[in-house]
């Protein structure tokens, strides 16, 4: 099913994204180690969803290169990844999960058990039969997880994905990403919630119109940044 | 005479002629789209995906041949299928078989051009969620096609009409031979120019609550299929 080498870390060496002349990320030099989550953040239009398409390999660098625990390419990775609003297969919320183990090589007998434990990781086991498009969206998100972690991820994605829910949803979410992360499986996320940041962050990278502004460990981020830049947007200032 | 008369006696009479114009003529338009389907689907969902030169004027082509005259159609099969055509050894011609493969010929760019259209859309929505779980071409067809399956019972239903209602190509590759090739298309045809108009009108009848009977059948699935998978 998968190889025995690791995608971590996974290195961006100078790696640009360019659209149409416009630079959306800018000669990005980061390393994204084991360990802890990492949290994106930065204002909108900074390239934190760009940097998540880019590491999980959805896109090519324009210039630059994304390295995979030293290969260059993302195929056959252990990535999986959440979007700010994933699209849910029209089938049930089991039927979701089923999908996600067969597309991972998961034997047809093995399958049940595996889906019933992962919807009851994430609290779904009473909408297993559900059509997923009918679950709320904070249920939606969540099977979304329960989807990404049947891959048996090493690297988690998750692109702002508590951006539309409310409180308690949220809640839910960040408690099944601290447990994922718990299980060892690296978590990068992108958010625009600086108190979400402060939760679950093990190191902050900042980003500033396509640019690594400032890669820290969160408590220092948080108490003593670097630069004027984070220090404005920790305040809470307009940073743009 | 009241019209529907004479049509609707020989229906509650149970008339075996009326009966198996009927049936030949289920058998044979439900057929051809089953047939136009199994190659239609997957290509339709091939065109969504692929981009490759000259993708775009094969398009085109596709979009027009949705209105493809049916008695040409009819008059190249019957060429293709004659005895002395490039597939006259199979001796199909003048059988029902003749006809489904006409049918299916006639239905094939409506079920390719429509189901194109559906999976294209449903791609831009899936995309970059297969792409993430790393499911390669074969398993993004068939994803798309059962994701898409409410959708493309609609495209199914525009072939059946269209076969449905269709008489140039299984006039002219039936050869509308009485209780052989006859369908309920050919047989109004006929029944007109013999001036049996109230038969002809009656068979016209029966033909519509068919058609409308198959498009409540197909609404009532994609309904409880909808409310059960979503």
């Amino acid at each position: 099913m998968h190889g025995n080498f690791s995608d971590l870390p996974i290195e961006f060496a100078g790696a640009s994204v360019r659209a149409g002349g416009v630079a959306i990320l800018d000669r990005i030099s980061l390393v994204i180690a084991p360990g802890a989550p990492t949290l994106l953040i930065g204002p909108n239009g900074s390239g934190k969803s760009t940097l998540i398409r880019l590491g999980m390999g959805l896109i090519a660098a324009s210039e630059g290169r994304v390295l995979w625990g030293g290969r260059t390419s993302a195929d056959g990775a252990r990535c999986a990844m959440v979007f700010q609003r994933p699209v849910m297969l029209r089938r049930t919320a089991a039927a979701n999960i089923d999908y996600a183990l067969a597309s991972t090589g998961v034997s047809r007998r093995a399958r049940p058990k595996r889906i019933e434990q992962l919807l009851a990781d994430v609290g779904l086991q009473a909408l297993a039969d559900r059509p997923a498009r009918r679950l709320s969206g904070g249920e939606q998100q969540r099977l979304a997880l329960a989807r990404a972690r049947a891959r048996d991820p090493e690297v988690l994605f998750l692109d702002e994905p508590t951006a539309s829910l409310d409180p308690a949803a949220t809640k839910a979410v960040e408690d099944i990403v601290r447990a994922t992360a718990a299980a060892g499986v690296k978590i990068v996320m992108a958010t625009h919630d600086l108190g979400q940041a402060r939760r679950l962050a093990g190191d902050i990278v900042f980003l500033v119109r396509g640019r690594v502004v400032e890669h820290a460990p969160a408590e220092r981020f948080f108490t003593s940044p670097s630069t004027s830049e984070a220090a404005a947007f920790v305040r809470g200032d307009l940073v743009i | 005479m009241p019209a529907g008369a004479s049509a609707l006696e020989m229906v509650l009479t149970g008339d075996p002629g009326l009966y198996s114009i009927v049936g030949l003529s289920l058998y044979v338009s439900l057929s051809a789209v089953a047939l136009a389907a199994i190659v239609g689907f997957p290509l339709g969902a091939f065109l969504a995906l692929v981009r490759f030169p000259g993708r775009g004027p094969l398009v085109v082509v596709i979009n027009a041949f949705m209105g493809l005259p049916p008695v040409v159609v009819g008059l190249a099969v019957f060429l293709l299928l004659s005895r002395s055509g490039p597939l006259g050894f199979l001796g199909i011609l003048f059988t029902p078989r003749a006809m489904i493969f006409a049918q299916a010929l006639l239905v094939l760019p409506i079920i390719v051009a429509l189901a194109r259209q559906t999976i294209e859309d449903l791609w831009a929505e899936y995309r970059d969620e297969l792409t993430a779980m790393g499911i390669g071409p074969a398993g993004r067809v068939a994803t798309l096609l059962w994701d898409g399956r409410f959708s493309l019972v609609t495209t199914l239903l525009a072939g059946f009409g269209r076969a449905a209602a269709e008489v140039g190509t299984v006039m002219i590759v039936g050869g509308n031979i009485d209780g052989f090739t006859r369908m309920m298309t050919t047989a109004i045809a006929l029944e007109t120019s013999k001036g049996d108009l109230p038969l002809a009108i009656g068979l016209g009848l029966v033909l519509i609550t068919l058609v409308i009977g198959v498009n409540a059948i197909a609404w009532g699935v994609r309904r409880v299929g909808e409310l059960r998978a979503g």
